[in-house]
């Protein structure tokens, strides 16, 4: 483990990410440009703007660095560069973290630019401090970015890894209680729905722009964390240094 | 050879796909020498390649490589490994990727501009990788595998696509870090290669074909270049 190699790493996505000014653009600009049509969808019923909006902010980062996460990682492992890497004197910790660290960081600009939007422009309104959302949302970023590393392991076209998106982050949306609460769902769904990590960040945001940091609301925390923890491990252990 | 040096191998069976690549192949590459693995594409070239730096899977056999098991953590410092096509990050600068892989490997900063220097890329240093040739972009790669001083080198076919004076350099390189006492391990499969090499090892369909100074084994077939030596050995094995 040393922190200068995972310096390394995310300096690295960064710049690679700076280079593409275009996704650097849809990252920021495609939330900003939903929330403010969401807020026109529903200019008439004001309080499902309310109910909707602040979770949803805090949901974006996760699905814009699953997508860009699993891109990034296939693109490392098809051009070579991770078997490079993997002769290199670099943990796999390390590039974890280091990717961790760069797409965190993107998500706090995402987020933080969103949120002005949304809290400031839009009136979006939030009992808890608007300070939780943005943290929460950071956190489902490393989420997103966890299982799209994972999932790009199982991709071997960019096509492939773009699909992915529909076929894990959408289901999770829709189960998670944002457009039909858990307690409305039948009973399958609802169970299904338990054993998705989506439905705990939502809660945990829902929650959190409540103003009840419960105990309910940190049973909520802890699972995305383990489930962060848990799609890393799986990722490292899609590492491999020997290949066929 | 001295222990700790250079590369032995002794019974390596590789499989790939169900298919088997080596089946009990030895060999020893010496320190201080530009050594050259010669053969046909799908010989097994890139594979051994692969097994000494440590990231093919094997099913068997021993492969040491500077005194340690092939693939041993303290041997990502020491062994540098260029692939057949360019590992590098096409959406960054020359520099970038230089600066980031040295970081990855601590080597002072310095020795950026010594590796651009060597494969003639300092012109272009700032440019984006996607931007350049073909040959630019080996370079780039190349220029990696020579940041951390490596006491091993592995090139796969590092020549391929440059213009012949820029091959002639490159061969210079290869040379003078063997000569600094490192061990330099190049493949090709350009006949007119293996004549600047010191020693040739000739893979064909996995196994080792012939083993020796270029000379020795123009003189052991009696051929006049080493393409029909290559060939004469060939027709030897198969009679």
């Amino acid at each position: 483990m040393s922190a200068r190699a995972a310096a390394a790493v995310a300096l690295r996505v960064l710049s690679q990410l700076r280079r593409d000014p275009r996704t650097v653009a849809l990252l920021v600009g495609v939330p900003s440009v939903l929330i403010v049509l969401l807020h026109e969808l529903f200019a008439g019923r004001e309080e499902v703007f309310q109910h909707v909006g602040g979770p949803l902010l805090g949901l974006f980062p996760f699905v814009s660095m699953f997508v860009v996460t699993s891109v990034t990682m296939l693109r490392e492992r098809t051009t070579g560069t991770l078997e490079r890497l993997m002769t290199m004197p670099l943990a796999k910790l390390d590039l974890l973290t280091g990717y961790g660290a760069a797409f965190a960081a993107m998500a706090a600009i995402q987020v933080s630019l969103v949120s002005v939007i949304a809290f400031v422009l839009l009136d979006l309104h939030s009992d808890g401090p608007v300070l939780a959302v943005v943290v929460l949302a950071i956190g489902n970023a490393v989420l997103g970015m966890a299982l799209g590393l994972f999932a790009s392991a199982f991709a071997s076209t960019e096509f492939q890894a773009v699909q992915f998106m529909p076929a894990i982050v959408l289901p999770q949306m829709l189960l998670c209680g944002l457009f039909v609460a858990r307690s409305e769902m039948a009973d399958w769904l609802r169970v299904l729905s338990a054993l998705l990590p989506l439905t705990y960040a939502y809660d945990a945001l829902a929650r959190a722009i409540a103003d009840e940091f419960d105990r309910r609301f940190a049973l909520d925390v802890c699972v995305v964390l383990g489930s962060t923890l848990l799609a890393l491990l799986l990722g490292a252990v899609t590492l491999r240094r020997r290949t066929d | 050879m001295e222990a700790g040096a250079g590369i032995v191998i002794d019974s390596l069976r590789v499989t790939r796909n169900g298919t088997p690549v080596f089946e009990g192949l030895s060999l020893a590459v010496e320190p201080g020498i530009v050594t050259g693995l010669l053969g046909p594409n799908g010989g097994g070239k890139s594979t051994l390649m692969r097994s000494i730096v440590g990231v093919q899977r094997i099913a068997g056999g021993t492969i040491t490589v500077l005194g340690r098991p092939a693939g041993s953590p303290p041997l990502r410092r020491r062994v540098a490994y260029v692939t057949q096509a360019p590992s590098i990050y096409g959406d960054l600068t020359v520099r970038e990727n230089l600066r980031f892989f040295s970081r990855i490997l601590g080597a002072p900063a310095g020795r950026i501009e010594a590796s651009l220097d060597a494969v003639d890329l300092l012109e272009v240093s700032e440019r984006v990788v996607n931007r350049l040739s073909g040959g630019q972009r080996a370079r780039v790669s190349l220029a990696t595998a020579l940041l951390g001083e490596p006491e091993l080198l592995v090139l796969d076919e590092p020549t391929v696509g440059l213009d012949p004076l820029l091959r002639r350099d490159l061969w210079s390189t290869f040379r003078v870090l063997a000569e600094e006492g490192r061990t330099v391990l190049v493949s090709s499969h350009v006949m007119d290669e293996a004549e600047r090499c010191d020693r040739l090892l000739l893979l064909r369909e996995g196994r080792l074909l012939a083993s020796g100074e270029p000379g020795e084994l123009l003189s052991r077939t009696g051929a006049v270049d080493l393409d029909s030596a290559f060939l004469s050995l060939i027709e030897e094995e198969q009679s």
